[in-house]
Formats: structure tokens, C-alpha cells, sequence
């Protein structure tokens, strides 16, 4: 158990600058689609929230666990949806109109 | 599924998040970006499913499961197709979601295992459900104000900051007082309790121009909370995601302050829109106006155009006519570009994305130092619905409150055109000393409706060149 909360703390710290590094590169003009973007990702909480509601240990849980992979499950289809939706508007030139 | 299949599953999932994230750099690579972000998401929740604890239950286990999925799909879906002026909103709902998920996952795991909870596992347990229940009402309480559902305006009373604080350290401090005896499970609803009302007390004073950097700060926080769940359930790939989007919301929040020139606490604890307005009473100054006739011949006669976009195109829903007048002045050979300030708009990027959506090519848009070399060099500065940050103050006048503030050197341009309603100072409630310089023009009138105007009088015109 003490080796696996260290090892998870290394974790936390190296995603941490990857995290600075990688997004510090991000252009300005694609600050909004990159917030949907990581608002989608952070839905990964679906992942703690699917074994809550499969267990089923109690009640209390089962409900709680539902509730949660819903919420998850919004940001996920939501997020990666709108995101895309977004980026298909960035056009270098004027289309052609028909 | 054995542990360790799952486990490399997990790995290629958090690889594709990073990729997702480091394709977004870029537009030509961006969409990519989310596809690859969509795999990473399709193998966790698929890796996930299959967990040795899941298909032993057999179906039963998948029952609330699936109902979960659909509901969450049915919302998701209309969710993504808000137009794009709601965006900011969309935004803070989500965080919301995101940020309920956690809490709820957090208050579960807690029952399930007190009174036997670890000190260790009791401390992420604190952090995820402070931090998620906190940015769930925070998240609502900016929903609110952006929807207009609840004053934009900061609401401040005194000793506001003096409570905030001693609630926040309320629920910090049960929060500790449980890591150190973890049998104590009444407090637990008492730390989700504090950490319910704080949210909604600390967006009260925090006023619509400070909305892109609470924003950008909430992101961080139900990032992080996300990860505290990762340390809870000994899960990497959570740990993962949510240090990426704590990392990605804090970055956000840092370049929003510095387009401000101001801290984080002043953000926070500073209430902007009530600073004291001087109350001498001004000298009366007076503008130049013109009508949609002279400002149309005087762009028409213009070589280069720069359109300085603010939140009132978002709120007049002007931007597809920005994007007819756009056309109509590239048709006759004027050169037309936008400068957008990190801090237009209530979030970050969202005047890009409003003018991505008009159709407007995104190497038109230029960023504030971009703008700024070639505004001493433009003939007409068209401001539309922006304020303070093309506030020259910002520049010149110590003892105004937005003094340091990188802004937009509109004033440098040949000539200044504002479409403003009136004359009436913007949201920070400061004298804006451009709109009496001799350069600059007053449009009175909504920015769509006068945009529309400039449009029909540049086409009446026709030739072109």
C-alpha cells in the first residue's frame, strides 16, 4: 500500500508538467475548444463511477454510482461532441459558396 | 478480464488523452486530436466494463449501468448542439456534471468502506469531495450568471471575504479532523455540507468580466478532483486525465490573470465591479458621432480594417454580421482583420470561436501582440462591443483601477469607430477616455443592428475595385 502511494504521487507530478508542457503550446485560438476538450476527458471519473453502479453493494451506492456514470456520461458524449463540432468551424479560407 | 490486460488497456488510454491533448495544439491537427481523445475514452470505459468484480455479477451488474449511459446520452446530445454564443454556460454546466460525478463517487467509496478508511485514503476522499462538491455549486452559480438566470453583477456585503474564508477553512478543517480519526463519520456530511455552500458563496461577488479566469479555474479544480479520485481507488489512468485537466485549467486561469494584470486572490476575494467609481464629478466631454452613411464611406476609403470584437457582438448575436461586413469590405479590396483580447468574451477563446462560426478564416484573427504591432499602421479600428480592454488608461492612467492592463492599442490607429449603445461606462464601471479622443467616432446603436447597417450601405455602394 505505501509503495503504491508513492508510486501514484510520481504519477500525479509527472502528468502534472506534461500537462504545463503540453498545453502551454496550445494556441489562444483554440482555448475554448481545448476547455470542452479536457472537460470531456475529465469525464474519466466514469471509470470510478461504472464499478460503483455494477457492484451494487448497497443501495445507497448503486444510486449514487448511477447517478454519477450519468453525469460522466453527459460530459463524454457532450464534450467530445461539441468539441468537434467546434473545430469543423475553424476554416482557413472562405468555402466556396455554392 | 485479468488485472493486467486491463491495466495496459488503461495505459493506451491515458497515451491517447496525452496525444488528444498535444494534437490540440494546432488547427490542422486538433481534430485529429479528438478522435484520438474519443479512443482514449472508448478504451477506458471498455476496459472498465470488463473488470473481473463486473462480469462476475453477469448482467445484473450492466442493468444501471446501460440506464445510466442512455439518460446520459440523451442529455449529452442536445448539450453539444447549444449555439455557440451559449457556449460559456454550455462550459460551466459541464463542470458541474464533471465535478458531481466526482463528490458522488467520493460520498459512495466513503460509506462503503467506513468506518474502516484508511488515513491515507481518507485524505484523497477529502480532497475529491471537497474540491467536487465545491465546483458543483460554483459551476451552477456561474451557469447562472452567464444564463442570466441569476445578476451578473457582484453581490458584496461586508465581511464577505471574512466568511468565505472561515467556511472554506470549516471544511478543511473537518476534512483533517476526519483524515486523523476517520471513525468520525458524521462529519462527513458536514464537509460535503460547508463544501456545498462555499461554492455558492464564493461566486456571489465574482462578477461577468472575471467569468474567463473562474472558469478556467473550475476546470482545474473538478480536474483535480478527478485525480484525488485516482488516489482513492489506486486507479493511474485517473490520476492521469485529471492532472492533465488540472494542469490545463490552471494554465488557462494563469494567462487570463496576466491579460488582466491582476492576482489570483484579487480575482477571487477582489470584486472588480466594485471599484470605487471617482466621485468628482467629471468635466463634460463630448464624442464625435456619426451615422451608418459616413462610417460605411469612411471604411470603404480605409486600406486595412481591424475589428476589435467584445462581449456585446456575443450578446447582440452580431457575429454573422460582422462576418457580412467582413465580405463586403474584403469585395472591395480592404484589407480586414480582427484582434482579439485573451479576455473578450466569458472565456477563454470564445470571440474565436463565435467568428469561427460566422465563417470568418482563422488566419484573419490576430492575437494582442500580433494586433497591437500592426494597429499604429491600420486606418480604421472598428470596436464592437468591447471596453475595457481597449481602455488607454490602461497605459497611461495610474490611479485607474485597470492600470497595467495589456490592452489593445486601438487609440493608435488612424481613426477609431465604436459601436456602443451609449455612452455609458462598461462593466468594470470605468470612463473609457477613447470615446473622446479627437480620432474617434461614436456608432450609437446595437451592434447588430448598426453591423447590418454598414453592411447595406457598403452594398447600396456597389463598384468596388
Amino acid at each position: 500500500m505505501e509503495s503504491d502511494i508513492l508510486q501514484n504521487l510520481y504519477v500525479f507530478l509527472l502528468a502534472t508538467f506534461l500537462g504545463l508542457e503540453v498545453i502551454r503550446r496550445v494556441s489562444p485560438l483554440l482555448h475554448t475548444p481545448l476547455m470542452s476538450l479536457t472537460n470531456a476527458i475529465s469525464a474519466i471519473t466514469v471509470v470510478g463511477s461504472i464499478v460503483i453502479a455494477g457492484e451494487q453493494k448497497t443501495t445507497l451506492s448503486t444510486v449514487l454510482g448511477t447517478v454519477a456514470v450519468t453525469a460522466s456520461m453527459i460530459n463524454i458524449v457532450g464534450g467530445y461532441l461539441i468539441t468537434y463540432r467546434m473545430l469543423r468551424m475553424f476554416k482557413k479560407r472562405e468555402p466556396k459558396k455554392p | 478480464m485479468s488485472d493486467q490486460v486491463i491495466h495496459i488497456i488503461y495505459m493506451g488510454s491515458a497515451t491517447c488523452f496525452i496525444l488528444a491533448l498535444r494534437w490540440l495544439s494546432s488547427v490542422p491537427t486538433a481534430r485529429r486530436g479528438v478522435i484520438v481523445g474519443i479512443a482514449g475514452m472508448l478504451l477506458a470505459v471498455g476496459g472498465t466494463l470488463l473488470k473481473p468484480e463486473l462480469l462476475h455479477g453477469g448482467f445484473a451488474s450492466y442493468r444501471w449501468i446501460a440506464v445510466a449511459f442512455v439518460i446520459g446520452s440523451v442529455i449529452g446530445v442536445p448539450m453539444a448542439m447549444m449555439p455557440m454564443t451559449a457556449v460559456p454556460q454550455r462550459t460551466a454546466l459541464s463542470h458541474a456534471f464533471g465535478a458531481l460525478a466526482a463528490a458522488l463517487v467520493g460520498t459512495a467509496e466513503f460509506y462503503l468502506q467506513a468506518p474502516h478508511v484508511s488515513h491515507f485514503t481518507m485524505g484523497a476522499l477529502g480532497l475529491e469531495v471537497l474540491l467536487g462538491f465545491l465546483t458543483f455549486t460554483a459551476s451552477l452559480m456561474a451557469f447562472g450568471k452567464l444564463q442570466e438566470i441569476l445578476p451578473t453583477r457582484p453581490i458584496t456585503y461586508r465581511g464577505q471575504n471574512f466568511v468565505n474564508l472561515s467556511l472554506l477553512g470549516a471544511a478543511i478543517l473537518s476534512a483533517v479532523w476526519l483524515v486523523v480519526d476517520p471513525a468520525q463519520a458524521w462529519l462527513f456530511p458536514v464537509l460535503s455540507a460547508l463544501a456545498l455552500v462555499f461554492g455558492v458563496l464564493f461566486i456571489i461577488p465574482i462578477g461577468g468580466a472575471d467569468m474567463p479566469t473562474v472558469i478556467s479555474l473550475l476546470n482545474s479544480y473538478a480536474g483535480l478532483s478527478a485525480a484525488a479520485m485516482g488516489f482513492v481507488l489506486n486507479n493511474k489512468l485517473l490520476i492521469i486525465a485529471g492532472a492533465l485537466d488540472g494542469s490545463s485549467g490552471f494554465i488557462l486561469s494563469i494567462i487570463m490573470c496576466k491579460a488582466m494584470n491582476r492576482s489570483f486572490a484579487n480575482v477571487l476575494f477582489g470584486a472588480f465591479g466594485q471599484v470605487q467609481v471617482s466621485a468628482a464629478v467629471q468635466e463634460q466631454k463630448t464624442a464625435r458621432t456619426a451615422g451608418p452613411e459616413d462610417a460605411a464611406a469612411l471604411l470603404e476609403d480605409a486600406n486595412s480594417v481591424m475589428i476589435v470584437p467584445g462581449y456585446g457582438m456575443a450578446v447582440a448575436q452580431a457575429q454573422h454580421a460582422v462576418h457580412d461586413l467582413f465580405d463586403a469590405l474584403t469585395k472591395k479590396g480592404v484589407d480586414v482583420k480582427f484582434a482579439i483580447h485573451p479576455v473578450a468574451g466569458r472565456m477563454p477563446g470564445h470571440m474565436n470561436v463565435l467568428l469561427a462560426e460566422a465563417n470568418i478564416p482563422y488566419d484573419k484573427l490576430l492575437e494582442l501582440d500580433d494586433a497591437n504591432s500592426e494597429l499604429p499602421q491600420t486606418d480604421v479600428a472598428l470596436v464592437i462591443g468591447a471596453n475595457d480592454v481597449t481602455n488607454p488608461a490602461a497605459r497611461t492612467n495610474k490611479s485607474s483601477p485597470i492600470y497595467g492592463m495589456p490592452i489593445l492599442d486601438v487609440d493608435k490607429a488612424r481613426t477609431v469607430m465604436v459601436i456602443k449603445r451609449s455612452l455609458n461606462p462598461g462593466f468594470a464601471g470605468i470612463d473609457n477616455e477613447l470615446y473622446y479622443l479627437d480620432k474617434t467616432l461614436m456608432l450609437f446603436g446595437d451592434a447588430k443592428a448598426f453591423t447590418t447597417q454598414l453592411v447595406k450601405q457598403l452594398n447600396e455602394s456597389g463598384g468596388g475595385r
